[in-house]
């Protein structure tokens, strides 16, 4: 800080905001260097997108805004575009690696759509854990 | 109190530079291009949080637009990258 003095209405949610950013983000990159599976790795940013992300543009506002002395709301500009992108990116990026784990044919891949119907439709009930029971005539 | 906030400050930019190793890391050793592409992912987040972090710890507002820049072109990237990895193209004809 610039010789400035935070008042302590910024200080002690910006100190708490920001030690749980930090945290939260560095917990999500373990996951991503730790889990075993594609599908699994997929979770964990997701959080330090999420909430840490957030976490920390809230500490960048309150900062900005006790500083020039009126709120100041640019934050919210990274913000709505982080909430507006993450999910296209998953759920591209996701779809790119259920054809290409597909193709290889590979047995960890999830089932997409027609396939994903015939193989609940012949396995088991997924909701209940056992055989589905057969159609019964009306 | 200042002090306090300095030593979270310093401690969340650690954490981010921390995770930007770790999704480096994953980067080099990913088996597959989609590990690659979400490291990358994780990986500009990680920049770009760093990048507001300066700006808190400097209280100066050039590292927000640079922060805006980088979470803009990362999205294309990403975008771009699993485009390529689902239809072997970026942009279809």
């Amino acid at each position: 800080m610039n010789g400035m003095e935070l008042p302590l209405w910024v200080t002690i949610p910006g100190t708490l905001l920001l030690v749980a950013g930090g945290l939260l983000t560095l917990i999500g990159a373990l996951g991503l260097v730790r889990l075993p599976d594609f599908f699994m790795r997929m979770h964990p940013p997701t959080m330090g997108t999420t909430l840490g992300a957030g976490c920390v543009l809230i500490a960048s506002m309150l900062v900005s805004s006790a500083l020039e002395q009126h709120p100041v709301v640019h934050e919210l500009l990274i913000t709505l575009f982080i909430v507006m992108t993450a999910p296209v990116t998953a759920m591209l990026l996701m779809r790119a690696a259920v054809f290409r784990a597909q193709r290889k044919g590979d047995d960890a891949a999830p089932p997409t759509g027609a396939q994903a119907v015939a193989r609940r439709a012949q396995d088991e009930d997924p909701l209940v854990g056992r055989p589905a029971p057969p159609d019964e005539p009306s | 109190m200042n002090a306090v906030f300095d030593y979270a400050a310093w401690f969340a930019s650690l954490c981010f530079v921390l995770a930007m190793l770790l999704a480096l890391l994953r980067m080099f050793l990913g088996p597959a291009a989609q590990d690659r592409v979400l490291a990358l992912d994780a990986f500009y987040l990680n920049g770009m949080l760093t990048l507001l972090m300066l700006g808190i710890r400097s209280s100066s507002t050039v590292y927000f637009d640079m922060a805006l820049l980088i979470a803009l072109f990362g999205f294309a990237s990403t975008i771009a990258f699993a485009k390529f990895l689902l239809s072997g193209e970026v942009i279809e004809p």
